[in-house]
């Protein structure tokens, strides 16, 4: 060991006091801005650049648009330098909270914040009744398409979607084939994402049926702007999405039947070193219920249940966060060691309820997507209210000789990869490329969507000391039980990276609070300051 | 509760204690080095021994240094034991209840975990060395102060607890036993201030000198033994803890208070009851170091019990109920 004093440069001091280097290493042990110098200038939107995309903050002549001018009138008034320290705070809390993803492949056990970012992406009223709509139009078609597929499949006898796209998507299961969950629901969580394009239109750009991740981001993001910015939250009309947990926890038990009085409902989770874990313990922890590994489960006499120090105590609910491959290695996958083996049994003869339904995934295949439109057409006999991104169908011909034509201006999606492999981003390619997606394209034309390429709108983003826009995109949450509900809120993924537009999280993306605003009073709406403050302390006390 | 749950929380708990413990250890350590005598040796070797540690640090280590022994017990990740390791694990072990601890508690413990982890990073300074170490025995307190005020007395306390107390009792007596031969041995300086200071020094090393002093007044080797052995006041002498662990026992098993229950239960009861009849005296006559190590030996069998009756329960493969489900064919 060491005996050397630390140099006095690298020492800070804290409130005036003395501080130890334990200490003061954790103050800058926050992945965000580097160190800042001693005193902060504070960040002004004066020369942002809306760099020719749609941005939610700004409208194209330069004027906040209406829902952002609150905001933007409390960042305004913040005293010198507290928009970069909020940020750091904000990043500080994130660590201390060890809301953290894992680093795959490092023995230290390095853990990362998922980066966040405190310029909220806001969603006026108007809108957000708009993206309501549409996602309950979508979900309950959804619904009624997963529940066709797998009993009188009307809609492909119809011809409306041809069967071998149904039949060969990867993750049809034959095994649900008759089989009826409790209450007729197969979909309870779906995520959805939107982005929205140069137009000013929000097109839906894929569904996520099966595990969609990402609500606790939703919940603790919001939970430590709110901690940041009282002033600024107390004179919005934000809407709450704390309700959450107890809304999922009331469909869940919906799900055990009528039978049941006090349903036992946990949350499987492949354990611990899953990047989701983070969110499977907070969803678990908020509603109160047991978080269980596969290991903790058993199957006895067609009933699951589990280990506890007491012995086995029965399950009625299980909110699986394990995909449907590794749920049962007596039904699918055999080789999942993460699963209840005889899960998928115990299921079907009614005696416990998987959310989401074992099955449900069929509907979020990419090819399938690009039929949405006309499932909604078939089952509600209405018109899509919020549109697709328009999709060419490489299995119908004539969509086929468009893409092969146009391979240069086209994105081109395989059905069953995510996470941007098995993709085509035409302008960025070279002929090279194109030649051989071509060529996979032709040898199986049903794998394969193509979609034109996407000016996907901007936010204005904290980089280094100054604002700078970055692509976003929006994932909100539908709960589908007694009735659809749509979380007023949901995650905003932003790609850091200049230019970037791949917001996945293991691709540069971090994540910033979504706020939905309420319709305005019909009285006078609240005014956040009429007096400007005199001293940067009263300042501070007026707005934060 | 899970099996599962029951085991990290108990293991979160024991983590936390023996973290306290051994910044505990050495801190005393590093303030009795103040007053000793000049020319007095050093004493290190004793910390590694009291955690039963010996091999592997005299295999990768050598001498028993001042350096390496802060190394050893504080920072190295190869020592399970290290305070760093210790911290290390009961992280683990709470991040996989967070859903059933308290968010107080995860936070404070993230907090520490932290704190320990970033003072590995930088190279120690000696002179803040013992403020570290103070930082440590804080952090834990504040922990189990949080666990106290933010948990419900559910089963999920009283497996923490019961970890806590187990743990604190085995450190007391390891210290208590490795101080006791060494002082022992230098009969010399039977009476004079340098024996007053080493047994003050044992008696902080469980945070015991103030109650000591209110309660006897005068350091006698016997009396201190006696107080960390055999108080019923004195919340971390080993009888205490045991009757705590104890109560607690009764509450995760379900037994009824006077009914013997199962093994944990009745082996922890027969070690509550010896401690709280037998006298200091006694002890000493047939041999305090053969006393405590028959002690370490029932409460690993206890620990052991413990085991079987409450965790390894979930690490064994139940029956194989149902045949393999029939594939419908798609409609």
């Amino acid at each position: 060991m060491n005996a050397l004093l630390p140099a006095e440069s690298t020492r800070r001091t804290i409130n005036g006091g003395r501080s130890l280097p334990w200490e003061t290493a954790s103050r800058f042990a926050v992945p965000g801005p580097a160190a800042p110098p001693a005193r902060r200038r504070n960040l002004r939107f004066d020369g942002y650049e809306a760099g020719g995309f749609y941005d939610e903050m700004f409208a194209g002549n330069g004027e906040p648009r209406a829902a952002a001018r609150r905001l933007l009138d409390g960042l305004r008034a913040l005293p010198e330098g507290e928009i970069l320290n909020r940020q750091q705070a904000a990043e500080q809390e994130l660590l201390q909270m060890g809301i953290t993803f894992n680093v795959y492949g490092r023995q230290d056990g390095v853990e990362k914040i998922f980066p966040f970012d405190i310029v909220p992406r806001i969603v006026g009223a108007a809108e957000w009744r708009r993206i309501e709509r549409g996602l309950k139009q979508r979900v309950q078609a959804l619904n009624l398409f997963i529940d066709d597929v797998y009993h009188g499949q009307k809609i492909l006898q119809d011809g409306v979607i041809p069967r071998e796209i149904v039949c060969s998507a990867k993750s049809f299961r034959p095994q649900c084939a008759g089989w009826h969950p409790p209450r007729g629901l197969w979909c309870h969580v779906t995520g959805t994402d939107l982005v929205r394009h140069a137009d000013g239109q929000i097109y839906v750009l894929e569904d996520n049926l099966r595990c969609p991740s990402g609500v606790s981001y939703v919940l603790e993001n919001r939970r430590v702007m709110k901690s940041l910015f009282p002033k600024i939250f107390a004179h919005s009309p934000v809407r709450p999405v704390a309700g959450y947990p107890a809304h999922l926890r009331n469909l869940l038990e919906h799900l055990a039947g009528d039978g049941v009085a006090e349903p036992r409902v946990v949350l499987l989770t492949p354990g611990l070193h899953n990047s989701a874990y983070f969110e499977h313990s907070f969803l678990a922890q908020q509603m109160g219920i047991e978080l269980v590994e596969g290991r903790d489960l058993i199957v006895q006499d067609g009933v699951v249940r589990m280990r506890t120090t007491d012995g086995f105590e029965r399950v009625d609910v299980i909110y699986r966060r394990i995909d449907d491959d590794f749920l049962d290695p007596k039904c699918f996958r055999a080789d999942s060691l993460l699963g209840v083996p005889g899960l998928m049994a115990a299921c079907q003869a009614g005696n416990v309820a998987l959310a989401n339904a074992p099955g449900c995934g069929v509907a979020d295949d990419k090819v399938i997507y690009a039929y949405v439109p006309r499932m909604i057409q078939y089952y509600l006999g209405e018109d899509i209210l919020l549109p697709n991104v328009p999709t060419r169908i490489c299995a119908e011909p004539s969509d086929l000789r468009y893409v092969l034509e146009h391979l240069d201006e086209l994105v081109v999606k395989a059905a069953n990869e995510s996470g941007g492999y098995g993709m085509l981003v035409g302008p960025h390619s070279t002929r090279r490329q194109r030649a051989e997606f071509a060529e996979k394209i032709q040898a199986n034309p049903r794998n394969y969507i193509a979609q034109p390429t996407l000016a996907i709108s901007r936010v204005p983003t904290i980089v280094g000391d100054h604002f700078e826009g970055r692509h976003v995109d929006l994932r909100p949450y539908i709960l589908s039980g007694r009735d659809i509900q749509v979380l007023p809120g949901g995650l905003t993924r932003v790609a850091l990276k200049k230019g970037s537009l791949v917001v996945n999280s293991s691709q540069g993306g971090g994540s910033k609070d979504t706020w939905v605003l309420a319709d305005p009073p019909a009285a006078e709406p609240v005014r956040l300051q009429s007096e400007a403050p005199r001293t940067a302390a009263a300042e501070k006390e007026a707005v934060c | 509760m899970l099996s599962r749950v029951a085991d990290s929380i108990y293991w979160m708990s024991r983590y936390v204690e023996r973290a306290e413990n051994v910044a505990r250890f050495i801190n005393v350590n590093l303030q009795l080095i103040l007053d000793a005598p000049p020319g007095l040796e050093q004493q290190w070797q004793p910390l590694i021994d009291a955690t039963g540690d010996q091999e592997d640090f005299a295999r990768r280590y050598g001498a028993a240094t001042q350096d390496n022994v802060l190394q050893f017990l504080t920072f190295d990740p190869q020592n399970p034991n290290s305070i760093l390791s210790c911290l290390q694990s009961a992280r683990e072990n709470a991040r996989s209840v967070r859903e059933v601890i308290s968010s107080a508690m995860w936070l404070q413990l993230n907090k520490f975990y932290l704190m320990v982890k970033l003072a590995a990073a930088a190279p120690m300074d000696l002179n803040l060395a013992s403020e570290f170490y103070h930082e440590v025995i804080l952090a834990s307190q504040l922990f189990i102060g949080i666990t106290d005020t933010t948990m419900s007395r559910g089963k999920g306390w009283h497996f923490a607890q019961l970890g806590r107390m187990l743990e604190r009792a085995d450190k007391v007596s390891r210290i208590l036993d490795i101080k006791y031969q060494f002082l022992l041995r230098s009969r010399a300086d039977a009476g004079t201030a340098s024996e007053h200071i080493q047994w003050g020094a044992v008696l902080r090393s469980a945070s015991a000198f103030e109650m000591y002093c209110k309660r006897h007044g005068r350091i006698t080797p016997r009396q201190v033994a006696g107080f960390l052995m055999l108080d019923g006041e004195f919340p971390r002498s080993m009888l205490f803890c045991l009757r705590s662990a104890h109560a607690s026992l009764l509450v995760v098993s379900g037994t009824a208070p006077g009914a013997g229950g199962a093994a944990p239960e009745r082996l922890l009861g027969r070690i509550c009851s010896d401690l709280g009849l037998i006298t200091v005296d006694e002890i000493i006559q047939s041999g305090l170091h053969a006393y405590i190590d028959s002690f370490q030996a029932r409460l690993n069998q206890t620990a052991q019990a413990i085991f079987e009756r409450f965790f390894a329960f979930w690490l064994t493969p139940g029956p194989d109920a149902n045949p393999p489900m029939p594939v419908l064919p798609a409609a």
